[in-house]
């Protein structure tokens, strides 16, 4: 599943605020706790997405004005990305 | 023949040759403006250059020095039509006539490098180049979009590049001649069927290496207006060190190579994770920090916390001190005035008329009226007197009186 730019930005920024929000220490135990568990999977979410090895490389064909996309293939190792 | 030959001035070879340079001289002046083709064209080490520039026609020698060589700026080859700028001039030990060049161009630059500054002043005073409507590149492009030739180097630079050190991102590959009639038309329009896209967070827009000519078709106005209403960010890895293109300069990022802007995406990703590392720990810091906060007041609580046992035993404690020391403060008192009772006692008993009693002295007094009698001359004989000893008494009658005598 690849993420989104937009989502990623979002999910980044989210957990700037909660760190920003641990950190004051004004957060009651189980607020901390609670925040802390969101925070963690917001990181894990976002290194994961900065960790997919699926590289996909597409080519953009028009055909009658129409556009499409294919499968690039390298034309000098004839690597089918 | 002899007569042919008398009063005309004959002249040596010399003679005639420095004539004839003569005759170049005021006729060229300084230098001449030579169109034509390159051939025959060789460097020697010293750096000289010697070539021949001909037309359909004819040939003419020419030779750049080392000088003017080092400062030409493009690919001088055989066949190149080029303008050259120099001096007639006749090289004497072999008689010939050659062009001594000052200055080469590419034939047409003149004038399509005319061509380019002005479109790129005019570009400027509307505003393409400004930095306050370059756009932001995003934090992370996952899916980024390229335009250039699809069997050229840059985009296996790129791939390569991207495959190695972020395979996270996709690619879209719109493919496009980057040089020759047309290219930029393409160019232009890879740039917006890339925009019709809604997902792709970042164009790059590239060719691998070329000389000058190569990349003119970035420096065509369709491109750089083109690369201005892009609605999708734009690095331009075109120019590579020889010239800025008008690509370069209107987008949001120019960098000199297909592999720097590949680069440029792999370094965020790293920084990202970097990012994330750090976050992570700061996020454990403060929730480490925040339970042994509370951890230390529980205990410090606790500490303070009687439990009401505590409290009872506590106040038993102070039950059994008050308690000894209240019988102790009885004692001592009861001690104290033992002590004084037993002496006042000691005294009022020497002081008691019974104790002088003890000591032999017997008290007498008049059986008649009960007074005591401290003086003789109170009584008569015949009186009845009781006398009171220590132990007993006794009733005598007195005989005779003794008075004033202070021993008997």
């Amino acid at each position: 599943m690849t993420k989104e730019k937009q989502s990623f930005e979002d999910d980044l920024k989210r957990l700037q605020k909660i760190v920003e929000e641990l950190s004051s220490g004004k957060l009651t135990l189980q607020e901390a706790l609670k925040k802390y568990e969101e925070g963690i999977k917001l990181s894990k979410e976002c290194s994961q997405a900065l960790e997919e090895a699926q590289q996909k490389v597409e080519i953009l064909i028009k055909k009658d004005g129409k556009s499409s996309t294919d499968s690039f293939i390298d034309e000098d190792t004839g690597e089918d990305k | 023949m002899k007569a042919q030959l008398e009063g005309k001035h004959i002249y040596t070879v010399t003679q005639i040759t420095r004539e004839i340079k003569a005759i170049f001289e005021s006729t060229f002046g300084l230098g001449v403006w030579i169109e034509g083709e390159i051939s025959d064209f060789k460097i020697y080490p010293s750096g000289h250059a010697y070539f021949s520039l001909k037309d359909s026609e004819s040939l003419l020698n020419a030779v750049m020095f080392a000088r003017v060589n080092s400062q030409v700026r493009f690919k001088i080859e055989n066949g190149l039509k080029v303008v050259c700028f120099g001096k007639i001039d006749v090289y004497g030990p072999r008689g010939q006539h050659q062009l001594i060049v000052e200055r080469i161009e590419p034939k047409g630059v003149g004038a399509r490098q005319l061509a380019f500054e002005q479109l790129k002043l005019k570009l400027a005073k509307e505003g393409l180049f400004d930095s306050k409507h370059k756009k932001e590149l995003p934090l992370m492009p996952f899916r980024v979009g390229i335009v250039t030739s699809r069997a050229g180097a840059a985009i296996r630079d790129i791939l390569g590049i991207l495959k190695k050190g972020a395979p996270c991102v996709n690619v879209l590959l719109r493919s496009a001649r980057v040089q020759g009639e047309g290219a930029a038309i393409e160019i232009a329009q890879g740039i917006e069927d890339l925009n019709q896209f809604k997902n792709i967070d970042l164009i790059i827009v590239s060719r691998g290496g070329g000389s000058t000519e190569d990349l003119w078709a970035f420096n065509e106005e369709i491109v750089a207006r083109t690369v201005y209403n892009s609605k999708i960010p734009i690095i331009s890895a075109v120019g590579h060190q020889i010239n800025t293109s008008l690509c370069d300069l209107v987008a949001d990022l120019f960098v000199e190579t297909p592999t720097a802007a590949a680069k440029i995406i792999v370094d965020k990703k790293i920084e990202l994770l970097g990012i994330l590392e750090s976050l992570k720990h700061e996020m454990g810091f403060s929730v480490t920090a925040k339970i042994s906060l509370i951890k230390n007041n529980l205990t410090r609580l606790t500490h303070s916390l009687k439990s009401p046992l505590d409290r009872l035993q506590e106040k038993q404690q102070l039950l059994d001190e008050l308690r000894i020391n209240m019988n102790n403060n009885i004692k001592h008192f009861l001690n104290i005035n033992r002590e004084r009772a037993r002496s006042l006692i000691q005294r009022l008993e020497a002081l008691s008329p019974l104790a002088v009693l003890s000591r032999g002295y017997s008290l007498s007094m008049n059986l008649s009226d009960g007074i005591v009698i401290r003086e003789a001359k109170k009584l008569k004989p015949k009186d009845r007197v009781k006398t009171i000893l220590n132990k007993g008494a006794f009733i005598s009658r007195v005989e005779e009186i003794i008075t004033d005598e202070t021993n008997v």
